[in-house]
């Protein structure tokens, strides 16, 4: 095998911050490469370079040999460089045909757009690399994994040969993963092509890669042969000390019914249905977890829940009393606590400073309230520098803008607020979306210390490893009905796989 | 039928007649405004584009006494005015509502202004105008005739433009790019083309086309005058007809009919009602009033159909 790519001595510096410190990297010709690293460690950055997003500020870049001098997608796609980007660069409204083309599109009489043509060549493509998709349909209307065909189509259709792909499947279903790979490996052996895979996922790395460079802080910290590393190892790597996974203790045996659901129906915004007859219970001292692919109704149930949807028909009672209909003040004084699904739009106040973000739900408390108006500034920073530290949130201090801060901290922000209220009931959306993996160990063991502590947790993720990780009961959400429950440790990632596409056995319940 | 008045006949034919001469501004600007909608800029400043092009072309026919030169003097202006517009809004990235406001009332501004200071109180009037073409053989088919001949050469050329347009925005690759540059810019520059540069496009051609409805306005309806604030809002209900028409070109089209047809109304009704009955000048009011309802109702109607259309496959997959 030869070099396909060498960084030699990048760098990439923006304004204040080094995001690619001294990077010397070869990948191979015809092998997989996974590059993995937390948020903010420069794999994207990296990448963004390769593929002429990015300009280095010092440092050279060969891709075949020959030294790159302009820095542009398009030069990058002259170069048989494609990318598959985390946020899919798709129009919605054109068709499949239509958006694979885009740029580079075939003519008719020099002048009209051939889509006639387009459909033939995109079919051209499904026929010789086996990734079946309707040229025709409006890329809106299909699912997110054949969107992601469509990506990779796009790609192919430009002649590439080098394939950038950052977090394919952050947003597929375990099926969907397995389809994905097998595409992946089928183009690396019957087309020779070189794939660098970007992820967070490690047992990912293991099944897909044939190499795995790990970064940290903009430092290419070493690179192994996929074979010769566990995911453990990995893990330490990316992190710059050992992480514990796998070692979170349940103690504690469940008590009584604290969340309690009865035949719920809830619609979504458009006024359709989302949810359609759901009944659940959690008791004390458990962690129910839903799986369900996002739209199928779990955002929904959650906003039911917690006051912040009307439900259509049905009952919720937490902690024996009913919380149907009722505000998400009256239902948070009943004993929940609620750490939402999307931080930025339901979980912080942006413009807002940390030290007022924390004290959101207590300003009316006597210690931090003289004549019911007027709050006590030094005991509302002495209370909030408490729970920064105990949080371990990074950043300026507790007078920071809370959009200032990462993902990361601001997610911290929102959890040590909803923990420190101790209530026994505590509803979690997507707890560390977009949060790298050393939080996300702080953030399960903070939960499972809640759980062993007798709270009742509803846990709703996108994240299945996540699920399992914390769940004691797991339920599949599929089109707004529970499709199946399950034992966390009686049930495999595949078969719940299953359930999440109402194709498990059952489904029809 | 009433002796004492014209025959119904007459006054339908008058009154189609002034449907396609007031609906071909409107939808020449609505051209133009739909483009820029494609790509993604919010342009109220529509009105002021067209004002602007009244202006100039009536200042330059009556100047140098073309009116072909006024048009194209027009046009030249669009383009400026289209830069303009693109600097602030794409270059620059100000807000597109502040700016076209901004846009409407520098228009009315200084149009007024120089038409006064160069041409005097009366403002301008230029000798050099289009004339009303009577169409051979179609003028004399009864009825017919009475609808479509007779008109300036504006109504017809917009008939060209907008199957061109329909063409250029559906059918031709810098058509997807304008379109992929207001829905999805990140994907067009990946893509390898510039989402910004389309941008600027999209709004000087927009600016043409608003020079072409001023054009209109001025040398091809009324006989090469030029009156303060002639647009007459105008702008604003082309706007209403790109957002109505999802901005397809022969949607667009109709939109513009429909404010045609309810202006022509309402121009009938001027002459039946007595002016100095109260409220007799409401009558010219309706065009809009009744544009603006007739759109709110088809638009809320779709988006019910939307709706029924989800809901129904939702059930067809439970």
């Amino acid at each position: 095998m030869t070099d396909e790519i060498r960084f030699e001595h990048i760098s990439m510096e923006f304004p204040g911050v080094l995001a690619n410190d001294d990077i010397s990297l070869s990948i191979r010709n015809g092998e997989v490469f996974a590059l993995v690293g937390e948020n903010g460690a420069g794999k994207s950055t990296l990448m963004n370079i390769l593929y002429g997003i990015n300009t280095p500020t010092a440092g050279s870049l060969y891709v075949r040999g020959e030294k790159v001098t302009e820095f542009s997608p398009k030069a990058a796609i002259d170069r048989g460089i494609g990318m598959v980007h985390q946020h899919f660069m798709l129009v919605p409204s054109f068709t499949v045909a239509q958006n694979i083309v885009l740029g580079r599109e075939p003519k008719a009489a020099n002048v009209l757009f051939d889509n006639k043509k387009a459909e033939q060549l995109t079919r051209e493509l499904v026929a010789e690399y086996g990734l079946e998709v309707d040229p025709s349909a409006e890329v809106r209307d299909i699912s997110v994994g054949l969107q992601q065909r469509v990506e990779i189509l796009k790609t192919l259709y430009r002649g590439a040969d080098i394939l950038i792909l950052d977090e394919p499947t952050a947003v597929l279903t375990p099926q969907e993963t397995d389809e994905l790979f097998e595409v992946i490996r089928r183009i690396v052996r019957e087309k020779q092509m070189t794939v660098i895979i970007i992820t967070h996922k490690l047992y990912e790395v293991m099944a897909i890669s044939d190499r795995v460079g790990v970064m940290r802080q903009g430092r290419l910290i070493g690179v192994k042969n996929t074979c010769d590393v566990t995911e453990r190892e990995l893990a330490s790597m990316m992190v710059g000390r050992p992480v514990l996974f796998d070692q979170l203790e349940k103690t504690g045996e469940p008590g009584d019914v604290a969340i309690e659901v009865d035949d719920l129906y809830v619609s979504d915004n458009r006024g359709l249905p989302a949810v359609r007859g759901v009944s659940l219970s959690v008791k004390q001292g458990e962690v129910l977890g839903i799986a369900a692919i996002e739209g199928n109704g779990q955002s929904e149930l959650l906003e039911a829940i917690t006051g912040m949807r009307k439900a259509n028909r049905g009952t919720v009672k937490i902690c024996g009393r009913d919380a149907t209909g009722k505000t998400p003040g009256e239902i948070r004084a009943m004993g929940l606590s609620h750490v939402p699904e999307d931080r930025l739009s339901t979980g912080v106040d942006r413009a807002a400073s940390v030290a007022d973000n924390l004290l959101t739900g207590r300003h009316k408390e006597k210690r931090f309230n003289l004549f019911g108006f007027h709050q006590r500034r030094s005991s509302v920073e002495r209370y909030a520098e408490e729970l920064y530290e105990k949080f371990d949130i990074r950043g300026a201090g507790i007078r920071t803008e809370v959009g200032s801060m990462s993902g990361g901290n601001m997610q911290k922000v929102v959890v040590a607020r909803e923990f420190s209220f101790d209530t026994p009931v505590l509803i979690i959306s997507q707890p560390t979306r977009g949060v790298d993996v050393g939080a996300m160990e702080f953030f399960h063991t903070r939960i499972i210390e809640k759980r062993n502590a007798g709270a009742a947790i509803l846990l709703s993720s996108a994240d299945l490893d996540e699920v399992f990780r914390l769940s004691d009961r797991i339920i599949t959400l599929y089109e707004g009905r529970i499709t199946g429950e399950f034992r966390a440790d009686a049930i495999t990632k595949e078969q719940i796989g299953l359930y999440m596409t109402g194709t498990g056995e059952g489904a029809k319940a | 039928m009433n002796n004492s008045g014209p025959s119904f006949w007459t006054v339908a034919s008058s009154t189609l007649h002034m449907m396609l001469s007031s609906a071909t501004p409107v939808a020449l600007a609505a051209l133009g405004g739909l483009l820029t909608e494609h790509a993604g800029i919010m342009n109220i400043g529509m009105d002021g584009m067209i004002l602007m092009g009244a202006f100039v072309a009536a200042a330059v026919a009556a100047a140098i006494g073309s009116a072909i030169l006024g048009v194209l003097g027009a046009i030249l202006f669009g383009i400026v005015v289209g830069l303009f517009f693109a600097l602030f809004t794409v270059k620059l990235k100000s807000d597109e509502f502040i700016i076209g406001c901004a846009l409407n009332t520098l228009a009315l501004g200084l149009t007024g202004y120089f038409a006064r200071a160069w041409f005097g109180v009366k403002g301008i009037s230029s000798e050099a105008y289009f004339s009303k073409l009577a169409i051979p053989l179609v003028k004399d088919v009864p009825f017919v005739g009475n609808v479509f001949s007779g008109h300036s050469v504006f109504v017809y050329l917009t008939w060209l433009l907008v199957v061109v347009m329909w063409l250029f925005v559906y059918r031709t690759p810098t058509g997807f790019w304008i379109r992929a540059a207001g829905e999805s810019p990140e994907t067009l520059r990946t893509a390898g083309k510039n989402p910004e540069r389309m941008k600027w496009i999209a709004s000087i051609l927009c600016g043409v086309f608003c020079g072409l409805a001023g054009a209109y306005l001025s040398l091809g309806n009324l006989n090469g005058t030029f009156v303060e604030g002639m647009s007459d809002s105008r702008g604003y209900i082309a706007f209403a007809c790109v957002i109505f028409s999802a901005a397809n070109p022969a949607k667009a089209y109709l939109a513009a009919l429909m404010f045609g047809f309810f202006d022509a109304l309402g121009g009938q009704l001027q002459g039946v009602i007595r002016s100095d009955l109260p409220f007799a000048y409401l009558t010219k009011a309706i065009p809009y009033v009744i544009t603006v309802v007739m759109m709110v109702y088809v638009v809320v109607r779709a988006q019910r159909k939307r709706t029924r259309m989800a809901k129904q496959q939702f059930k067809n997959l439970g």
